[in-house]
């Protein structure tokens, strides 16, 4: 008998719990979804470790609802995920994903190092470890967008194409963090890579309501279906 | 309460020898791992905290103490996971660092603290001690750890970071 949906009382303070908890276990998956195929091991090991820091992070936000970490992951639908879209977007290319984890990585720093401070003790307490292993998301990504823009003709068709194609999906980053401030620490990586920052025109946004594009139903299928099918399965 | 002075120690003895599970040469306790043990009535309470969010090894460091404590011959006892305050590299003990340097892993290069995340000295080899050394990635074989290489006798280490 397949597990049935559950049902969450978002109060507030878990909306927010939920909202970060999702953009890390989303971002998270997408990232995992490259070992196997990372363009050499270096790399294959350094998106290992970010997508570990990332569900890591996820499940310490979820812990802090009060729910229980797996119900939340494995057993709510797409319309209760509260991530950005921006994190649920497939991996495309490699420019796409340095791309992508430079844009979310530098608001999650923004927003780490202004949460260690947070009243709520749990928010402070996973903001103290997030902030130092989010650093590091956004220095390598850095380096990777430099590399690329600044590198052979193809790389930085890719990188720009990247840049370009996501930008309209920041607008759900910039909500919790301010946008001139994420845009002065994005701004100097775009220039070092010698690529054009798109202008702010419309915005994506909808993922923080639950109105996700649909490649959020088709992650949560692969990543669902065995809690999903074998309720309380273990290893 | 004697007694219980006698069962803490034991309980103490069993927990602190856990070995960590991806650098066998420490043990929880040289890793600063191990915040607190304590009994409440017959219950051995373990307070353990990880060192990145992520860190896969928690899991299996959580049934190691389970099944320490068991062997000592305790038959109820609760690990707890607390995230704060948050470990930095400076609660290895000095133990720890020696331990680690001899398995062929650099200590963390300076104190932790947000300027100390990113070593940019150079690390001294583990193996040779030469200085000529370089960094290969800043995401190593687990979380806490990256990727060097020995200019001077060609071999790849792993170093500590500064967390």
């Amino acid at each position: 008998m397949p597990a049935s949906s559950v049902t969450v009382d978002e109060t507030p303070r878990i909306r927010s719990f939920l909202a970060l908890g999702d953009d890390a276990l989303i971002l998270g998956h997408r990232t995992s979804e490259w070992t196997g195929h990372a363009p050499t091991l270096e790399e294959e090991l350094a998106l290992a470790n970010i997508a570990l820091d990332l569900i890591g992070q996820a499940r310490a936000l979820y812990q802090a609802t009060g729910y229980p970490e797996d119900d939340l992951a494995y057993l709510r639908d797409p319309h209760q995920f509260r991530n950005a879209l921006i994190n649920e977007l497939p991996n495309g290319d490699f420019a796409f994903t340095v791309a992508r984890l430079l844009l979310v990585a530098t608001a999650s720093d923004l927003f780490w190092r202004g949460a260690v401070r947070d009243p709520d003790p749990d928010m402070a307490a996973i903001a103290a470890k997030a902030e130092k292993e989010t650093a590091y998301h956004v220095r390598h990504a850095a380096e990777w967008l430099i590399r690329l823009g600044d590198g052979t003709l193809e790389s930085h068709r890719r990188a720009q194409e990247a840049v370009d194609a996501l930008w309209p999906y920041t607008g759900e980053l910039t909500k919790v963090v301010d946008r001139q401030a994420w845009m002065r620490a994005i701004a100097p990586v775009l220039s070092r890579a010698t690529l054009s920052q798109p202008l702010d025109r419309w915005m994506q946004s909808g993922g923080r309501t639950g109105r996700h594009t649909e490649h959020l139903g088709h992650l949560l299928a692969e990543m669902q279906v065995l809690p999903r099918r074998y309720p309380g399965a273990v290893w | 309460m004697v007694d219980d002075a006698i069962l803490l120690a034991r309980a103490r003895a069993a927990v602190a020898a856990v070995e960590d599970p991806e650098i066998p040469v420490l043990t929880i306790e040289d890793l600063g791992i191990l915040r607190d043990i304590r009994l409440a009535g017959a219950v051995v309470e373990v307070t353990i905290t990880p060192t990145y969010s992520g860190c896969p090894a928690m899991a299996v460091i959580t049934w190691e103490i389970e099944g320490a404590l068991a062997r000592a011959g305790f038959t109820e006892f609760r690990v707890r996971s607390v995230l704060s305050p948050a470990w930095t590299t400076d609660w290895l003990s000095a133990e720890g660092r020696r331990k680690l340097l001899d398995y062929g892993i650099a200590p963390p290069a300076r104190a932790a603290g947000r300027r100390g995340l990113f070593t940019t000295e150079r690390l001294a080899c583990p193996r040779c001690g030469s200085e000529d050394t370089e960094l290969l990635s800043e995401f190593g074989s687990t979380a806490c750890k990256s990727l060097h290489r020995c200019l001077a006798c060609r071999e790849p280490f792993d170093a500590f970071k500064c967390h």
